[in-house]
């Protein structure tokens, strides 16, 4: 029997301290989504399903270039901050920590991939 | 006791319980295709790979992504876009507390459900 209540023993613990980050980075990039994601759209759209020689003119120039670019790795930072949430709300454990880094290593690897992508087909 | 009845409380009720509502639906429904992207914008990062390793590699690709299977993941996830997308601004005017009564809630998941189709209509037919 313990004769703390649990009022008791979190009392002078004090607060994580922590959270309205992960709230802010979410709400920024959200914010620059919304900007990104149709220019994404409009961009990528067209070319998608063109030969080989008409992408590789279209990604030679810097406005799409700099958007898929944006867009990716913004939208990578979004989906990682969003799937930790996910994944914090179903699964508990070890298995909790060791989705959500896979997911955060997802999420760098794949912006990076796309960013080499674009700089190779850009430069 | 802090400690006595632990485990063993009425616990409040959980989604099993309740009557699918219009709201719920388009809380979970935010949740779902912002996370089921996943799948299209990895596709599109291997397009990208593929367009800058070789002109036969973005063959490949390219032909994944405009086959009718490619055709049918990226139109289910540009309206998943473009749900999450709307969505996500009303979680925008929720966070200055706007909006949070249940009428207007309901009638900007409607907007949400109908926009999304609408705009991803309209995607298609421009681009």
């Amino acid at each position: 029997m313990r004769y703390l209540t649990d009022r008791k023993r979190a009392t002078g613990m004090g607060s994580a301290k922590t959270g309205t980050e992960h709230f802010w980075a979410m709400k920024v990039s959200s914010v620059g989504l919304l900007v990104l994601i149709p220019l994404f759209l409009l961009t990528f759209g067209p070319i998608l399903g063109s030969d080989y020689e008409t992408m590789a003119a279209y990604y030679a120039k810097p406005f799409p270039a700099i958007v898929a670019a944006l867009t990716i790795v913004v939208a990578f930072m979004h989906f990682k901050d969003g799937v930790q949430v996910l994944i914090e709300d179903y699964v508990h454990g070890l298995a909790q920590k060791i989705l959500i880094i896979a997911m955060i290593c997802l999420s760098y690897a794949a912006a990076a991939t796309g960013v080499f992508a674009i700089a190779k087909l850009a430069l | 006791m802090a400690d006595v009845n632990r485990g063993n409380r009425p616990l409040s009720p959980h989604l099993s319980i309740y009557r699918p509502q219009l709201t719920s639906m388009t809380s979970i429904l935010t949740r779902i295709t912002g996370n089921a992207i996943l799948v299209a914008a990895l596709l599109i990062v291997w397009w990208f790979l593929a367009a800058a390793t070789s002109p036969e590699y973005y063959a490949v690709a390219n032909g994944v992504l405009t086959s009718w299977f490619g055709d049918l993941v990226l139109t289910l996830s540009l309206w998943g876009l473009w749900y999450h997308t709307l969505a996500g601004i009303r979680h925008l005017i929720w966070d200055n507390a706007l909006a949070l009564d249940i009428p207007t809630a309901e009638k900007l998941g409607w907007a949400c459900i109908g926009g999304s189709v609408l705009l991803t209509v309209l995607t298609i037919a421009v681009i």
